[in-house]
C-alpha cells in the first residue's frame, strides 16, 4: 500500500483496503491448508468407505485444543479442521480490524457496534456467554 | 462409493454449484445442500456444516475485491451485523435440536420463496431524493455514504432503518439455520427496504455473510456438524467455481441463466419438501 499522510492512515478509505487484503491473505492461507490436508487424507484413505448418510458420524475434532493437537501430530483431518478455523477466523479479524479503525477516529458509537458483533462472534466460537 | 469417488463427485458438484451461483448472484449454498442431501443422501446437518464453510470462503474472497472498488459501506455492514450474528446463533442453535427431515422442509420453503425473489427481481427500486446525511435514525447513526460513478462521487442516505434492522435479523436466522448466505434477503432488506442503490446493496450484504455465517460456524463446528472429509471438496469446489463465474460474468446472458437456475433451485426446492415430509 502506498504511504499515506498521517490523517488519512485510517480514513474510511484506507481501512478498506488494508481489510480487502486481510480477507484475500486469510481466505488462500484457509483453501492451503485445506487442500493440503485433503490431499494427504486422500492419499491415505481413498479406499475407505463415507459414512455422512447418518448423524452424528465421527467427526473427532471439534475443539481448537484438539485441532491444534491433531495438526502438529500432521493428521490430515485435522489439518483440514485447522485450515476451516483460519477461514471462520477471518471474517473474525475483519471486524477486529474495523474496531481498531473506528477507535482510531473516535467513533465511539460505531466501537461500541463492533464490540457488540464481537461479543455475538465470541459467543458463536465458543458457546459460552460473555 | 469409496472416499475418493466421493470426494470427485462432491467436488465437481461444488465447483458447477459454486460457478452458477456466482453467474446468477444467489450463492453457491442454496445448490449445494439440496445436492448433498437429495443426490448423494448425505445427512443435511452434515450438508448445512459444509456449505457454511463454502459460503465464508466466497464472501471474504469476494468481499475482497468489492472493498478495492469502494461500494461497500462499511458503517451500514456493521451495524446490521448487529442483528444478522445474533439471528445466525439462534438458527444455528435452533438447527441443532431439530431434526434432519424439519429441516429439509424449511430448506424446500425457503428454496421456493428465494425462486420468488430471483424471478421477481425488478429494476433496482426507484431513486430517492437524498436528504444530506439521512433522517432519523440514518443521520444518528451516520449511515450515509457515496460511491464512484462514471461522473463523480453520488451520495445517499438510507431510509427506514428499522424495518431493514429487523429483516437483517431474519436474515441472519435463516443463514444460521439452513447454513446459506441468505444474500437475497439481505439483498431484499438494503435495496428494497432501505433504498440503498443497488451495487452498494449487493456488496454490502456480501461483505455481511462471512461475518453472520462465522457466527453459526462456530456452533457447527463445535457439535462436530463441519465434518473435514466433506467440507474439504465442498470449499474447494464452491470457491473455484465462483472464481471462474466472476470471471465470465462479464457478456453473459444473466437473465437466461437465472431463470434456468431459478427452475433447477424449483425442482431441489419441491424434492427437499417430498423428501422431508416422506411423501
Amino acid at each position: 500500500m502506498s504511504p499515506l499522510p498521517d490523517q488519512e492512515r485510517w480514513s474510511d478509505r484506507a481501512v478498506e483496503l488494508a481489510m480487502s487484503n486481510v480477507l484475500r491473505l486469510g481466505v488462500a492461507l484457509a483453501a492451503l491448508l485445506v487442500a493440503a490436508g485433503g490431499v494427504a487424507n486422500l492419499v491415505q484413505r481413498w479406499q475407505g468407505a463415507t459414512h455422512f448418510g447418518a448423524f452424528p458420524g465421527a467427526v473427532s475434532f471439534t475443539t481448537p485444543r484438539a485441532i491444534v493437537r491433531g495438526a502438529r501430530a500432521l493428521d490430515p483431518a485435522a489439518i483440514i479442521a485447522l485450515g476451516l478455523i483460519v477461514l471462520v477466523l477471518t471474517p473474525v479479524a475483519r471486524v477486529v480490524f474495523a474496531l481498531l479503525a473506528f477507535a482510531e477516529q473516535r467513533d465511539r458509537l460505531y466501537v461500541i457496534f463492533s464490540l457488540i458483533v464481537l461479543s455475538v462472534l465470541f459467543i458463536g466460537l465458543t458457546g459460552h456467554a460473555l | 462409493m469409496n472416499t475418493l469417488d466421493f470426494t470427485i463427485v462432491v467436488f465437481a458438484g461444488s465447483l458447477f454449484a459454486g460457478f452458477l451461483g456466482s453467474l446468477t448472484g444467489l450463492g453457491g449454498g442454496v445448490v449445494i445442500v439440496p445436492l448433498l442431501t437429495v443426490a448423494l443422501g448425505v445427512d443435511v446437518h452434515y450438508a448445512i456444516g459444509a456449505s457454511l464453510v463454502s459460503v465464508i470462503a466466497t464472501s471474504s474472497g469476494s468481499a475482497a475485491a468489492y472493498l478495492k472498488e469502494g461500494f461497500t459501506n462499511m458503517r451500514v455492514g456493521i451495524f446490521l451485523e448487529v442483528a444478522t450474528t445474533s439471528g445466525a446463533i439462534v438458527g444455528a442453535s435452533v438447527a441443532t435440536i431439530l431434526p434432519g427431515t424439519a429441516i429439509e422442509v424449511v430448506f424446500g420453503v425457503v428454496l421456493l420463496f428465494s425462486v420468488y425473489l430471483t424471478l421477481s427481481l425488478r429494476e433496482p427500486a426507484e431513486a430517492v431524493a437524498p436528504i444530506a446525511g439521512g433522517e432519523g435514525l440514518a443521520r444518528r447513526l451516520r449511515l450515509a455514504g457515496s460511491y464512484p460513478t462514471p461522473a463523480g462521487e453520488v451520495t445517499y442516505a438510507p431510509r427506514r432503518v428499522p424495518l431493514g434492522f429487523g429483516i437483517m435479523a431474519g436474515a441472519g436466522v435463516l443463514s444460521g439455520l439452513l447454513g446459506i448466505g441468505s444474500g437475497a434477503v439481505k439483498v431484499l432488506a438494503l435495496d428494497q427496504a432501505m433504498r440503498l442503490p443497488f451495487k452498494v446493496s449487493t456488496t454490502t450484504s456480501n461483505f455481511m455473510i462471512g461475518v453472520t455465517a462465522a457466527a453459526s460456524a462456530g456452533v457447527y463446528l463445535r457439535r462436530g456438524f463441519i465434518a473435514p472429509g466433506l467440507a474439504m471438496p465442498v470449499m474447494l469446489g464452491v470457491l473455484g467455481g465462483s472464481l471462474i463465474g466472476a470471471r465470465l460474468l462479464i457478456g453473459a446472458r444473466v437473465r437466461l441463466l437465472r431463470l434456468v437456475f431459478a427452475l433447477a433451485i424449483l425442482a431441489l426446492g419441491i424434492e427437499m419438501i417430498v423428501t422431508g415430509l416422506h411423501l
